[in-house]
């Protein structure tokens, strides 16, 4: 008996729409998240993530509407968010339906976010976005979708993070977003070594193998994807199966 | 039947709702002492704070209310923070009285492993359990929490391991709880919750 290791369909959206690209740029329509969720609900995923990686103020409606959307055809936990700075919009998404959100930019300006998010819905509703790119000989924390280098060492970033208040860190190789080249095993396995906290590992997914690599070398507590879900290139019944074959605890169904 | 979830600012109370939706059934919002009283089956959703829980309740005057319809026998679930406040108190906010159903404290579980205990993990029955019944013994349930009970006497029907053994599923009479979400845990977590309104059914 074990914590079974979580995988996790991904739906980056305009707030209404999903969309996908590599390494943050040339988005195009991946469809509907509501009906991409109730498919992932059926298929066996553990978790969902929903990201409005547009996060502009004007759409924030729309977004809040696809949260409840996607929310009402679940069974399983719920995870949103993109461009919370402040309690009152972190409240927003979770009574829209979601049980955790995300903070990724407005934490690095005010780390005092991550405890104020913790101390209002606990630490358990509070994920840490972290997106990660090589420089030089240490990864470092880009903000705004990975747009602009904030200096700060990402492992660093995570531990101060969970000190602040976050219950869970989402680290996003951009080394390695959309390219299908398999996880970034030795980030991974750095921010999970300096956290005790659970870490979701983003970017890069693949194969059954890839997967199973980021669980072992990469100490993952959970894998997140999105492309090769969305385009049925991987099976999340199949990559359970091929999980449970080579050892790792996974909650499989059906 | 009358399903009431009360109402105090929990976070859940949407996906419990929809949960219930999905098997058909019907519920109502109880946010104040009279409603409450209307009602012959109560779920107590939670997340968050054991303090702010407690705060909350205690606000609405609902405590008494609460503490009366079990002891009139109205059947109680209990969800996550919900099976957390039936407790005497908690490590969470130690100056607050839980809801006393049982005398144990809730306790922060040991940073052995991992925390929060975060995701799907199994149960370990040691007594029957009209809340597991046709539910597979290897089933996953969705758990999200630091703090738990370690012990609730002859109530602890399952267990989990998560670093340290802790109560997953309580039962005494008509006082029902999960530490677990079984509004999140699929299919297996409709059939507790459907199991739940059953016993509720069958006690009136």
């Amino acid at each position: 008996m074990s914590l079974a290791h979580r995988i996790i369909p991904c739906l980056d959206t305009d707030g209404e729409r999903v969309v996908k690209g590599v390494n943050f740029v040339n988005l195009r329509d991946a469809g509907d998240p509501a009906e991409l969720a109730a498919r992932y609900n059926i298929e066996g995923a553990d978790e969902l993530v929903v990201l409005d990686i547009a996060a502009s103020r004007d759409h924030r409606p729309t977004f809040l509407e696809t949260i409840r959307r996607v929310a009402a055809e679940l069974a399983i936990p719920l995870t949103a968010g993109g461009g919370v700075a402040t309690v009152e919009e972190g409240r927003a998404i979770l009574r829209a339906g979601a049980d955790k959100l995300t903070v990724n930019t407005a934490a690095i300006r005010n780390p005092q976010l991550l405890t104020d998010l913790a101390a209002e819905f606990g630490s358990q509703a509070v994920v840490l976005a972290i997106d990660a790119k090589l420089v030089g000989d240490h990864w470092e924390a880009f903000v705004r979708g990975g747009s602009v280098p904030t200096g700060m060492d990402a492992v660093d970033w995570a531990r101060r993070g969970v000190d602040s208040g976050a219950g869970e860190i989402l680290v996003t190789s951009m080394d390695k977003d959309g390219t299908r080249s398999g996880f970034d095993c030795a980030l991974t396995a750095a921010i999970s070594r300096a956290v005790t906290v659970p870490v979701i590992a983003s970017g890069g997914a693949d194969a059954p193998e890839t997967f199973l690599e980021v669980f072992r070398e990469g100490r993952a507590d959970a894998a997140l994807a999105a492309s090769i879900f969305h385009d049925r290139i991987q099976g999340l019944g199949e990559l359970k199966g091929y999980l449970a074959a080579h050892g790792v605890a996974v909650r499989q169904t059906g | 039947m009358k399903i009431a979830l009360v109402e105090y600012g929990a976070g859940n109370l949407p996906s419990v709702e929809r949960a219930l939706t999905r098997l058909g059934v019907e519920s109502t919002r109880a946010s104040n002492p009279e409603s409450l009283a209307l009602c012959d089956t109560l779920i107590l959703p939670g997340v968050g704070h054991f303090g702010a829980l407690m705060r909350s309740l205690r606000e609405r005057s609902l405590v008494e209310p609460l503490r009366g319809a079990v002891s009139r026998g109205v059947p109680l679930l209990g969800i996550c923070l919900g099976l957390q406040a039936m407790f005497a108190s908690s490590d969470e906010a130690p100056g607050d009285a839980g809801l006393g159903l049982f005398p144990q404290a809730v306790s922060a579980l040991p940073p052995t492993d991992r925390l929060p205990h975060m995701g799907w993990n199994q149960l370990r029955r040691v007594r029957p359990s009209r809340l597991l019944e046709g539910v597979p013994e290897d089933a996953y349930f969705y758990f999200a929490h630091t703090y738990a009970a370690l012990d609730a006497g002859e109530a602890g029907v399952a267990f989990c391991d998560h670093s340290a053994s802790f109560v997953a599923v309580l039962e005494q009479g008509n006082v029902f709880a999960t530490q677990f979400h079984p509004e999140k845990s699929g299919p297996v977590g409709a059939q507790v919750l459907s199991n739940f309104v059953n016993c509720a059914r069958g006690s009136r």
